[in-house]
């Protein structure tokens, strides 16, 4: 497997500022989060859970993403852009 | 490595808004159109492109149909003429005039398109305060119905008619209060002022002109019927008068337009089944006033009047959508989901000030979200919709936008998009293109350009 990281990627800062506010938040398998710090809910779709789990667990995006293309039928395009929308609306919520 | 890959969907996640339930957290993912008209969107966007106009043929039909239905069996005779501005595409026309419905035009350019249709000048009402000599010129040889507008016009009808020596029957039209309405008083000659009154009189003295018909539209997107009763109790007061002492035979009453679709205006909250009326509801209005209101005149043993109804949308706006695909999407500043669409105002001028229902056209899984539509201009006042609640949406999905039958194809824009085709679902099914999509080569057709600006241009290297 492929660990080399990317320093291009442009969800890696995404990563090393949030990666704190991500790893407090509390996932439940129905998609139910809530943030400790906020006190604010959220409701995230099935793969939306998927990338928070795996962001929880590690800060390497190229991983993240790999992990998911051996699982999901969703091009390496696709994802990035969907990834990227996703941390969007994290970063806004995650304040 | 073979295992079946799961499913992709956008991931997304969305606030739970304090204290309840996020309101547009619920699932829609059910409610979506696949076919029209038992065509599938799929197949009409393979071969005809995104966006794209769809017409149903069938229900143009039953629109027109059940307006009838509801006026005649109160009150006959009527007529229905087609407002041409609503929707002048000569499918829609040529429908509708299949359908028993005359024409009502506004301008030298609609007569001219009506006429090249095949309709009768007989069968053809001219309304509207734009019309120059040699249209008028036309309209009374060939025995056209002109609703006069002004006394610039009623003087120059009256010369022409006298010129040309044919008697010519006319309309005018008149504008007065309602109490309901916003009076339309730009258009034909005010009732109150006495305008209107010393026009039949003028009328009643030409050698050539012979007033016949009174005409009025008391407005667009009528939701109150009694608008309707207060217009018929005023034309039939008028009549009267007129009768008595401007040597009028009045023929028809001409009620013109207004009927309100199902469609929802903006800042309107309540559901539009429940604010617009029924056909049934405005044809009871209209025509018991009428029955009414004329009793008398028919025991005197005048001819009965002709009922005429110019109403537009309300036969035409739900006959037609247009379908739209996904070019883009963009997180907006405050947290709103957005998309760009490959179709906005440019060719749904109605978006101004109606809240059009989209659909998505396939089951779209995900929490649906406060979402804003944009869309292709370079334009901030290009949106489509301002605040719908919609699942995520990928570059590529197509959304059904209705009801968009009445004033889009005729007020869209040219503007640096081509427009795109329109086609009609016929009744058995079948697909024809009724108008193509625009290309260069239609543009540039209109302009030329002067030879020595033909090339030679000087950029620097
Ligand atoms: C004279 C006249 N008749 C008919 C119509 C059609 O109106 P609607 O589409 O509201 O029925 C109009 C619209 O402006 C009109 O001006």
């Amino acid at each position: 497997m492929n660990t080399q990281h990317h320093p291009e990627h442009p969800l890696d800062s995404f990563l090393a500022v949030y990666s704190d506010s991500l790893k407090r938040l509390a996932l439940n398998d129905s998609g139910f989060v809530f943030d400790p710090m906020s006190g604010q809910s959220f409701t995230v779709n099935p793969c939306g859970l998927e990338l928070l789990k795996l962001m929880q667990k590690q800060a390497d995006v190229t991983l993240i993403e790999q992990q998911i293309l051996q699982e999901f039928a969703v091009s390496a395009d696709v994802l990035e852009r969907n990834f990227l929308e996703f941390s969007e609306q994290l970063r806004r919520y995650l304040k | 490595m073979t295992h079946t890959l799961k499913t992709w969907q956008k991931p997304s996640i969305t606030p739970h808004q304090l204290g309840t339930l996020n309101k547009f957290g619920r699932p829609v993912g059910g409610d979506y159109v696949e076919k029209i008209d038992g065509v599938a969107v799929d197949d009409l966007l393979r071969d005809y492109g995104s966006p794209l106009f769809v017409l149903s043929e069938k229900r143009l039909r039953d629109n027109i149909r059940q307006l009838k239905r509801a006026f005649e069996s109160r009150y006959q005779p009527v007529i229905h003429a087609w407002s041409y501005k609503t929707n002048y595409l000569n499918a829609v026309c040529a429908t509708l005039h299949q359908e028993g419905s005359w024409a009502e035009v506004v301008s030298a350019f609609e007569y001219e398109k009506a006429r090249a249709l095949g309709v009768p000048a007989s069968r053809i009402l001219f309304n509207g305060p734009h019309k120059k000599r040699a249209i008028l010129e036309r309209c009374v040889k060939e025995g056209a119905r002109i609703h006069i507008d002004n006394l610039d016009e009623l003087y120059l009808l009256d010369a022409i008619a006298r010129e040309l020596d044919i008697f010519t029957s006319v309309t005018i039209r008149l504008n007065f209060e309602t109490g309901y309405t916003e009076a339309w008083s730009r258009f034909g000659f005010n009732l109150e002022s006495g305008a209107a009154f010393d026009a039949a009189i003028r009328i009643g003295n030409s050698s050539h002109l012979k007033l016949r018909g009174l005409h009025s539209h008391v407005g667009t997107f009528i939701l109150d019927t009694r608008a309707y009763q207060v217009e018929v109790e005023k034309l039939c007061d008028f009549m009267e008068l007129i009768e008595q002492q401007a040597h009028a035979l009045i023929d028809s009453l001409d009620i013109g337009g207004g009927f309100a679709s199902q469609n929802a205006v903006q800042g309107l909250y309540l559901p539009t089944e429940q604010v617009v009326p029924t056909m049934s509801q405005y044809a009871d209005a209209i025509c018991s006033t009428l029955i009414t209101k004329t009793a008398q005149r028919e025991a005197q043993g005048k001819p009965r009047l002709t009922l005429i109804l110019e109403s537009g949308r309300a036969v035409v706006d739900d006959a037609e959508v247009l379908i739209s695909s996904v070019v883009g999407s963009k997180r907006l500043p405050d947290g709103r989901a957005s998309y760009i669409m490959d179709a906005g105002v440019n060719l749904l001028f109605t978006a101004f000030w109606y809240n059009h229902k989209v659909k998505p056209t396939r089951s779209l899984q995900g929490i649906a979200e406060e979402t804003v539509l944009y869309g292709p201009l370079c334009m901030n006042i290009d949106i489509v919709r301002q605040s719908i609640s919609l699942p995520p949406l990928s570059v590529g999905d197509s959304l059904v936008i209705s009801p968009v039958g009445a004033y889009n194809n005729t007020q869209w824009l040219q503007f640096i998009e081509y427009r795109p085709a329109i086609v009609m679902v016929h009744e058995n099914g079948e697909v024809s293109v009724i108008r193509r999509a625009e290309n260069l080569a239609d543009i540039n057709s209109f302009e030329s350009l002067p030879d020595h600006l033909n090339g030679q241009f000087n950029f620097s290297e």
